[in-house]
């Protein structure tokens, strides 16, 4: 007997399953649209490789991934590619997304497959790169590429591999007929993984509540040194970190992946689709699928092809338009309502409810939290929730944050327990979001000032460079100057017959032009030096003015809030403040000149407009 | 078709606040009988009036602070507060003392401070320690005589007259200290055995009381196994009063001993019943047991070295002072986490 260890807090809901598992998992058939997102697991999206108009045949790959992270999207059926366009997607927003629809021909024709049939004669990395290009992600709800997965990082050696076969969620059905009727390839795909990851350790975690699962693997199993290991029905247990804990007795550190003690979770499905991978060479284009819930009167599992709208899923599993209140994509303590049957399943879909009022009536009104705990001490994770309720509503976030709110894992059991009836998981998720987007901002504040303050070290510098010349310029202009004296003391004293005055009135004269030179230099730097005469572009200045005037008041408002705030920046800012205002007065002398000129000539300065 | 959205989780299953409170209200019945049995009508009065004022004062502040009456009133956290005055005053209390206890347990001490979860203080405990401080010799010479001493027990519409009318003390004969008020005040001069003589001890340990406060703790116990509150609290608080108990008092003949401290006075139901009100009290599994044992210490401190016989509503105030102090040093280890995060946030810990 393998020792167990149990996790803290958790609930027992009612677990409805029997509704699901009286029938064997049936076919849903091949629908009249099938509609793929290019996203349906963690990473970028993929990018279509067919065009409108193509035939496909099934098991085609039809989109795949460029570049980042993502795994490929593959025709489930033969047919015609009708569009590429938004449609509306599983997603707890309701939003739509990037999709493929393929019209299927009827035909179901594959494309060639190329099975292996000793995996072990390849090497690891051509293995991984089969179940890439097999589009598989993790089914159990994230939709992690399984292919990255099964490569942590080099010093995290993964030494117990944990199939997770739990299923605690009310309703889902989906592993557990997956195990009773294909237990051999859940076996066959763990031990393709095993190989891959070499773990001292092989677990399946199952509860206690299918036994008919148990029995199953028990047989595919014999005389292998999987571990089958029954534990207590009690939800959250199929959380990762709970079924970790379970097994184990270690945790997987706050903000860390499993890997990090060594350990690895797998999902039932997805084991499955890593043996059909290897073994059959088939890409993951159909998944099981529960349909349950007391509004369809011929409820079970069926295996789905991706892409299948719910709306045809409800339909073949005999619902009850009028009765169906709410549709539960996933289970009831943590899926999410959809507000249209038109979603396609997708990788990652494992159940949907068509739930009557009845059976998951709307909640009582939200009263005043007493404290009184029973969330705290249904928390899986340890948490706090009362306390983080009421720093979330108060709107605390750095309170909450410090309570380990980001550690919440949403799965619903304070709520499930919470006498006043407060939707908490609905707090955090609120608080959570606050939160990033508070970092998002932070971070671009950061930067903003970091280009600021990189532009304002380069506008110092210029001016410094400037001043350095000006600084040689006019000293080289006195030596001249000093030499040219000397000059004409020197011709003075040779006694050559020069008018003494008009020697100084030279010398005034070219000082003049050369100080009017330097003007006009430094009054038009950034122009090719346009003759004086010319007309000045009144609109240009005037821009420059407001831009100069914007810029200043930016400058201004940044120098009050960092005063304000006391900040270490305060004199820069009050430096470039300076600059900008004499910038300004700038602008405004030259545009008052232009005025001038311009009313002078009006007749030309309206040309230049 | 329009589909109900809603934010997971979808099922629920939870006890409401008002069958909670349902049952901390039978839970005090055995007590609230064990009081009728041994120390008459009085109790039994005090309680029906300040529930029923309770609730009043409760929908009048609701209604003034434009809340929905009905759907705060069958939360039953008025009733509650009025039951556990009416279980704490003495039995003969005239009925204007009650009145002004629980209106400012209501009114004051809890909708002012925005209704109900956001008090931070023991409602029933402000309305008690205010009357105790204002009204000293009609909170201290109104405990009734045990029935089994009674020459002519009073009976109910006697003793209803007598709360009626408004006297500052009761009819004499009918009236006794407290246990705890005797032993403290006569251990100064007398030996144990010598106090112990006086009636109000009978046989036991502190006659009726005994009983009381056994009832209390069979009540408190079925809160327990209900899992309407924790073992923290009472744990705490009985430790805490048990550990000064024996470390300062063992000698019998100089300070009150540890069975009288346990079975008399208002011990288990505050134990089990006033400290352990979620709103005012401590969070976590730890920070309830700090607070329970400071409760208990504060009660043995004041018993012993105070000026007040009993002292659970001072000290609960006293503990509720301290509430956010231990909630910021005590939450609990979460998962993955190598220790606590003690402390506020943006300091050490």
């Amino acid at each position: 007997m393998t020792q167990l260890w149990d996790f803290s807090g958790g609930v027992h809901p009612p677990g409805h399953k029997e509704v699901s598992t009286t029938r064997p998992v049936r076919n849903a058939g091949i629908p009249e649209l099938l509609i793929l997102p290019l996203q349906q697991h963690i990473g970028v999206p993929a990018e279509p490789l067919v065009e409108v108009g193509e035939r496909v045949l099934k098991g085609q790959k039809i989109a795949d991934i460029k570049a980042g992270m993502g795994v490929p999207v593959h025709a489930p059926t033969s047919g015609v590619i009708e569009s590429i366009a938004d449609y509306p997607v599983p997603h707890p927003s309701g939003m739509a997304d990037r999709c493929i629809t393929l019209k299927p021909d009827g035909q179901d024709q594959w494309c060639a497959l190329n099975p292996v049939k000793d995996y072990r004669s390849l090497e690891r990395d051509q293995i991984l790169r089969i179940i890439r290009d097999a589009g598989i992600s993790g089914m159990g709800g994230a939709g992690f590429p399984t292919n990255i997965k099964l490569q942590p990082p080099r010093d995290r050696k993964v030494s117990t591999l944990i199939l997770n076969g739990a299923e605690c969620e009310p309703y889902i059905t989906a592993d557990d007929m997956t195990m009773r009727e294909k237990a051999d390839d859940v076996i066959a795909g763990l031990k393709i993984m095993a190989w891959i990851l070499r773990p001292e350790r092989c677990v399946i975690g199952i509860e206690d509540n299918k036994p008919e699962a148990i029995a199953a693997l028990r047989r595919a199993t014999e005389g292998t040194q999987t571990e089958i290991v029954v534990i207590p029905t009690k939800y959250p247990s199929g959380g990762e970190k709970q079924l970790i804990q379970i097994l184990t007795g270690m945790e997987v550190p706050s903000g860390g992946i499993p890997a990090d003690i060594g350990v690895m979770c797998q999902n039932i499905g997805t084991a499955v689709a890593v043996a059909k991978s290897v073994f059959e060479g088939k890409p993951l284009i159909s998944r099981v699928v529960t349909m349950t819930g007391e509004a369809l009167q011929d409820p079970g599992n069926f295996e789905t092809l991706i892409g299948t709208p719910i709306e045809y899923m409800l339909e073949h599993a005999g619902v009850d338009q009028n009765a169906v209140s709410r549709l539960v994509l996933g289970g009831p303590m943590m899926g999410y309502t959809l507000t249209t049957e038109s979603v396609p399943v997708i990788k990652t879909t494992n159940c949907v409810i068509a739930a009557t009022a009845a059976e998951l009536p709307a909640p009582p009104p939200e009263q005043p939290c007493i404290r009184c705990g029973q969330c705290a001490e249904a928390c899986p994770m340890e948490l706090l929730p009362q306390q983080l309720f009421w720093h979330a509503k108060a709107a605390e976030f750095e309170k909450a944050e410090h309570l380990n709110l980001f550690d919440c894992i949403e799965c619903g059991a304070c709520s499930y327990v919470c006498p006043s009836s407060i939707p908490l998981v609905q707090y955090y998720r609120f608080a959570k979001g606050e939160i990033r987007a508070q970092q998002a901002e932070q971070l671009k504040a950061d930067r903003a000032r970091e280009r600021f303050e990189a532009r304002q070290a380069r506008l110092e510098r210029e001016q410094q460079e400037k001043e350095l010349r000006r600084k040689e310029r006019a000293k080289a202009a006195a030596e001249a100057q000093a030499k040219k004296k000397a000059d004409a003391e020197k011709a003075a004293v040779k006694g050559e017959a020069v008018d003494e005055r008009a020697a100084k009135s030279a010398l005034v004269e070219q000082a003049l032009a050369r100080k009017k030179a330097k003007a006009e230099a430094s009054q038009s730097p950034a122009t090719s030096a346009p003759p004086a005469e010319e007309t000045p572009d009144i609109g240009a200045l005037e821009k420059q003015l407001s831009q100069a005037q914007a810029k200043l008041d930016t400058m201004q408002g940044m120098l009050d809030d960092a005063k304000a705030q006391q900040a270490d920046n305060v004199e820069k800012l009050e430096r470039a403040v300076a600059k900008n205002h004499d910038r300004v007065k700038r602008a405004e002398a030259l545009l008052a000149e232009a005025r001038d000129k311009a009313a002078a000539r009006p007749s030309e300065s309206r040309s230049t407009h | 078709m329009a589909f109900v959205q809603q934010s997971s989780p979808h099922a629920r299953n939870a006890r409401p606040t008002s069958r909670v409170m349902l049952w901390v209200l039978i839970a005090a019945l055995p007590g609230l009988f064990a009081q009728t049995l041994f120390f008459g009508w009085g109790n039994l009065i005090n309680v029906v009036f300040c529930v029923a004022l309770a609730i009043l004062s409760e929908a009048a502040l609701l209604r003034l602070r434009k809340k929905p009456v009905l759907f705060f009133i069958r939360d039953n956290t008025a009733a509650v507060t009025g039951l556990l005055l009416g279980l704490s005053l003495p039995q003969f209390a005239p009925w204007w003392v009650s009145a002004v206890a629980v209106i400012s347990a209501i009114v004051v001490a809890k909708q002012l401070y925005g209704g109900l979860g956001s008090n931070p203080f023991n409602p029933a405990m402000v309305g008690y320690a205010l009357v105790l401080v204002s009204f000293p010799v009609a909170m201290t010479t109104n405990w009734a005589e045990p029935a089994m001493l009674w020459n002519s027990a009073p009976g109910f519409s006697e003793t209803l007259a007598t709360i009626a009318s408004g006297q500052q003390t009761a009819f004499d004969g009918w009236t006794m200290a407290t246990p705890l008020d005797e032993y403290k005040h006569k251990i100064t001069i007398h030996t144990a055995a010598e106090v112990l003589n006086h009636p109000t001890f009978g046989n036991n340990v502190a006659r009726g009381w005994e009983w009381v406060n056994a009832a209390f703790l069979a009540g408190g116990l079925l809160l327990i196994g209900l899992r309407i509150i924790s073992w923290h609290i009472p744990a705490g608080f009985l430790g805490g009063l048990i550990v000064m108990s024996l470390a300062f008092g063992s000698n019998a003949d100089l300070y009150t001993p540890l069975s009288l401290h346990i079975l008399a006075g208002g011990t288990m139901l505050g134990a089990f019943f006033i400290a352990t009100d979620p709103v005012s009290a401590a969070t976590s599994h730890q920070g309830k047991l700090i607070y329970g044992a400071g409760i208990g210490i504060l009660i043995y401190l004041i018993r012993t070295w105070g000026n007040y016989p009993d002292a659970v509503a001072f000290s609960v105030l006293l503990m509720n002072f301290a509430v956010p102090f231990i909630d910021h040093y005590t939450p609990p280890r979460t998962y993955g986490h190598h220790k606590a995060r003690r402390g506020v946030p943006g300091s050490q810990g």
